[in-house]
């Protein structure tokens, strides 16, 4: 179970996590997109999800990671990603219920690059009872 | 109303014309491989059948991004989309050896200055995969 202290709780991102074109062409290339000029709309989930693994699988936290399904996702993109950018994250776990024995958590992620943000994430996880 | 590519118009109640999308383990792997997202559950079908799943499911954000392919071909590109939502109401399941569907469309419900709202339908083999999806693109 999630420790309820940490609703409400940001967690900054140690480092820094920068993109390569390389990653950006990967995505693309599933994708069938031809243009690699900038990422995919969905692309920061790469960075974010990683990023709120690590913070709720934290003993501190206690959410059992390996129960966790995607509920739903939601992007604000100021603009797109592009090869180069450099993020700092930040992740907020911004709610937490309990329905039905599962437990649901919203975590929001924001992307900033030289200070500026470039996307906000919502990402709902669902710890399956 | 709002003019795209300075011809076509865009009014509420437009419709985005259905595309199918194709996905099997290769693009699986493929996206397992670019999103960095390597759970077996979208790879390995015995430790998917193992967790209670009926086969390999592909990633739902594999799912989404495929959507948002098919948002930013009618948009113009990846650059237009502001903003994109959707909720993982069912897996895709992708049996060894096949390609299965995932049938996309859509309908403009929402105009706003520049801005175009989009509500999108996804379903594999008949079933609604992605619920409440809706992007938001500016042209």
């Amino acid at each position: 179970m999630l420790n309820p202290d940490s609703v409400g709780r940001t967690f900054e991102g140690a480092e820094s996590v920068k993109v390569s074109q390389s990653e950006i062409d990967a995505f693309c290339a599933v994708l069938s997109e031809n243009d690699t000029t900038v990422a995919p709309p969905t692309f920061s989930i790469r960075i974010t999800l990683d990023q709120s693994q690590e913070i709720l699988s934290n003993p501190e936290i206690g959410l059992d990671w390996s129960r966790v399904v995607h509920g739903d996702q939601r992007f604000v993109i100021k603009r797109p990603i592009v090869a180069g950018d450099s993020f700092k994250c930040s992740s907020t776990i911004e709610s937490y219920k309990v329905a039905a024995g599962n437990e649901i958590v919203t975590v929001r992620s924001d992307l900033h690059s030289d200070n500026q943000l470039v996307v906000s994430t919502w990402s709902t996880l669902v710890v399956r009872a | 109303m709002v003019h795209i590519g300075g011809a076509r118009m865009i009014e509420v109640g437009n419709i985005l014309e259905e595309k199918i999308f194709y996905l099997d383990r290769a693009m699986l792997k493929a996206y397992a491989d670019a999103s960095g997202d390597q759970n077996p559950i979208h790879q390995n079908e015995n430790f998917a059948v193992s967790v209670g799943l009926p086969n390999v499911i592909a990633h739902g954000m594999l799912t989404m991004a495929l959507v948002g392919k098919f948002v930013t071909d009618w948009a113009g590109g990846s650059a237009a989309v502001k903003e994109f939502s959707g909720r993982f109401v069912k897996p895709v399941i992708v049996p060894a050896d096949h390609k299965v569907d995932l049938t996309v469309s859509g309908v403009v419900t929402e105009i706003e200055g520049d801005r175009i709202t989009v509500e999108l339908k996804a379903s594999s083999a008949g079933v609604k995969v992605l619920g409440m999806s809706k992007a938001v693109v500016v042209k």
